[in-house]
């Protein structure tokens, strides 16, 4: 199942983007170790949600590789990098807002289901049972993401705490293997972060998944992640357990110079 | 402070809820609202079909000197509005559900026609085939299929159409893919124009068209068998069955539409028109699901264009003209876009309008309202009054006539706390 011997999910190997002129990632090497929670911090423009934007299939790589569970999905597009496992949020929220979360919850299905346009059409037991069956789950995922009341409640018309949490319900209902969440807490008051994060931990307890945290704010990442990445101008400056980075001195100075000197 | 103001607003609803339920509307309507979700859903869908199905038998008893709008439509104009009608809906998936603006959808009208004509017809004298052909003699030239089965052929043919259309349009994303449309929308009907000497061939009979195209029918042995009638044009009230037959094919449309809506790739459309790179990350091929409404709504097209051109036993490339692809795009507009009802209502209303109903209304004007030698010629003035109707729609209820209702349990299931006015005003 997996590439290698040292159970790596995902392998990224001198990934570059350039756009024009700017060199937003690096020639980084990335790898996320199956069934755990890594982390990706730097400023503002390091060039994280670029990296992102590439392992999803929203952007292509300039050069280099991205390996996922023994697939090269470096030139694949976004839909087929789904349907191989891996989930993904937006930073700035992406739902659909004319569509209830329920409905959301089942678009994020979509790969998972099979029913075709005769099918749809006529109405087949097979098709009726596959709605049925998915529309259990949804709720089930609703459930799980505490929205069990506001299933039928438009997208747009949620708590913005609540959007949140749907996005993520929304992309565990595309049954990811590797679950990638951008900036998931941004915007939210430090009460929302901290029931959040216990969200994201509990998430990684009872599913067998990885997750992949991108944030700029330090503090929510240092207490779950098992292994954090630092970037700064498109370039990895830093790796380690999250009290090797905190004491690590290129990061103090790039990044967390402030805050060091608190 | 917070539950003095909460207090206020409460007993303000309180006392609306009591005014709205003194007026004897109200109660009806709260009355209707306590019915079971599926009467309410059939109930007005079938006494309107029952209306529509009947519609042959009373229009002749119907008032003749009505105020505004004259008479009634005949049942030669009630057949041209369903059709223009249901190619609205069918290009209601193009852009109500996917949210592609499509301003060619003519091409897969005149495509639909150009197939009716070519397979029912003497246009190929060059071959002998029948399949299934009625009312015409055994021994006639060129190729004559059974316009039932042709309807399916044009509808298929035309979805191939669409899918060629699309692969190398629906990359574009918004204006683009309008402007490419738009060019396609002329390019089909300037080929069938143009297309009476392919290295003299004669495929299209150029400005002429093609006629006489054969009729729906079925056939001898089904007549004395169950009394069918064997071929519309030689029946005595060939305008009715021709009417009930496209209102068939309009109810398909619907229920495809509808079962479509509600399933994996209606989602699908939706998610896209919402936004289209977080349905692509969430695992919905876009190209494929664009052109899947794309051959979708052309299937629809290509079905009523075949229709058409049987009914008035001719295609010719100057029905196809931009116009019509603007007309429909105006009745997915006006009706909301991505509700189905909206856009039957829209379309029946406009097609009306087009079909007699502004010439009516300019009649009754002149007769009634202009002094005699300031009259006005209504009718010419129709793409400026339809202008006029879309503006003020955008102004004053840009979401159409009859909203996309997406789905709201909460309100049906009857969490009645927000008064009556509330819930059916918002």
């Amino acid at each position: 199942m997996t590439d290698g011997a040292d159970g790596d999910l995902l392998i990224a190997e001198d990934v570059r983007k350039e756009f024009g002129g700017l060199i937003a990632v690096n020639d980084l090497d990335f790898t996320i170790p199956q069934r755990s929670i890594v982390s990706l911090i730097g400023p503002n423009g390091a060039g994280k949600t670029t990296f992102f934007n590439m392992l999803t299939g929203l952007y292509k790589a300039t050069s280099g590789r991205i390996v996922f569970d023994g697939t090269d999905v470096t030139r694949k597009p976004p839909h087929a990098i789904t349907a191989l496992g891996v989930g993904r949020t937006f930073q700035n929220i992406r739902l659909f807002p004319q569509m209830t979360a329920l409905e959301n919850v089942l678009v994020g299905m979509h790969a998972r289901l099979k029913g075709g346009i005769l099918g749809s059409v006529l109405g087949t037991p097979r098709v009726r049972r596959e709605e049925r069956e998915a529309e259990r789950k949804a709720i089930e995922l609703l459930r799980f993401a505490g929205l069990g009341r506001v299933e039928d409640e438009l997208a747009e018309s949620l708590a913005y705490g609540d959007q949140r949490r749907l996005e993520v319900a929304r992309a565990l209902a595309t049954e990811p293997k590797l679950l990638l969440l951008d900036e998931p807490t941004a915007g939210m008051n430090p009460q929302e972060t901290v029931v959040f994060m216990e969200f994201v931990s509990k998430l990684r307890e009872e599913r067998p998944i990885a997750i992949l945290l991108i944030e700029h704010d330090m503090k929510v990442v240092m207490g779950v992640s098992q292994r954090v990445t630092v970037l700064d101008y498109g370039e990895k400056i830093a790796e380690g357990t999250p009290n090797e980075i905190q004491k690590d001195e290129r990061v103090i100075e790039a990044y967390l110079g402030k805050a060091a000197t608190r | 402070m917070a539950t003095r103001g909460h207090r206020a607003r409460a007993s303000l609803r309180d006392y609306r809820k009591q005014l709205v339920r003194s007026t004897g509307l109200s109660r009806v309507g709260a009355a209707w609202n306590e019915l079971p979700q599926p009467v309410r859903t059939y109930v007005p869908a079938l006494a309107l079909i029952t209306l529509a199905v009947t519609y042959p038998y009373y229009v002749d008893s119907l008032p003749t000197n009505v105020p505004l709008i004259l008479t009634f439509p005949d049942m030669h104009s009630a057949v041209t509005i369903l059709v223009f009608t249901t190619m609205a809906v069918g290009l209601n998936v193009v852009v109500g559900y996917c949210g592609l603006l499509d301003l060619g959808y003519v091409a897969f009208y005149a495509i639909g026609a150009y197939t009716s004509g070519w397979l029912a017809s003497g246009q190929f004298q060059q071959v002998k085939f029948h399949l299934g052909s009625v009312g015409i003699s055994h021994e006639a030239r060129g190729i004559h299929i059974s316009i039932w089965l042709i309807l399916l052929i044009a509808a298929c043919i035309t979805a191939i159409g669409g899918i060629l259309i699309g692969l190398p349009t629906l990359r574009l994303r918004g204006d683009y893919l309008a402007i490419v449309t738009l060019g396609f929308g002329e390019i089909i009907p300037q080929f069938f124009r143009n297309g009476d000497n392919l290295h003299g061939f004669d495929l299209t009979h150029g400005t002429f068209g093609i006629n006489p195209i054969d009729s729906p029918g079925f056939g001898t042995t089904l007549h004395n068998a169950i009394g069918l009638p064997v071929s519309y044009q030689q029946e005595f009230d060939a305008a009715n069955l021709f009417f009930w037959t496209i209102l068939g094919l309009l109810l398909l449309t619907i229920f495809c539409c509808i079962r479509l809506r509600d399933s994996r790739l209606g989602r699908a459309w939706i998610a896209i028109r919402e936004d289209e790179t977080a349905a692509g990350a969430m695992g919905i091929p876009l190209m494929r699901t664009k052109t899947w409404a794309y051959a979708i709504g052309a299937f629809f097209g290509g079905m009523a264009g075949a229709f058409i051109a049987s009914f008035n036993s001719v295609a010719t490339p100057s029905q196809f003209n931009f116009n019509i692809s603007v007309f429909l795009l105006c009745m997915v507009v006006l009706g909301g876009m991505g509700s189905i009802w909206g856009v039957v209502v829209a379309g029946v209303i406009l097609s009306w309008l087009n079909v007699e109903g502004l010439a009516n209304i300019g009649t009754w004007l002149n007769n009634n309202v202009f002094p005699s030698g300031h009259h006005i010629e209504v009718a010419k003035y129709q793409f400026g009054i339809y202008g006029i109707v879309i503006v003020l729609m955008m102004l004053f209820r840009p979401i159409g006539l009859i909203p996309e209702r997406r789905r709201k349990r909460e309100l049906e299931e009857g969490v009645h706390d927000e008064s009556m006015y509330d819930a059916t005003h918002s």
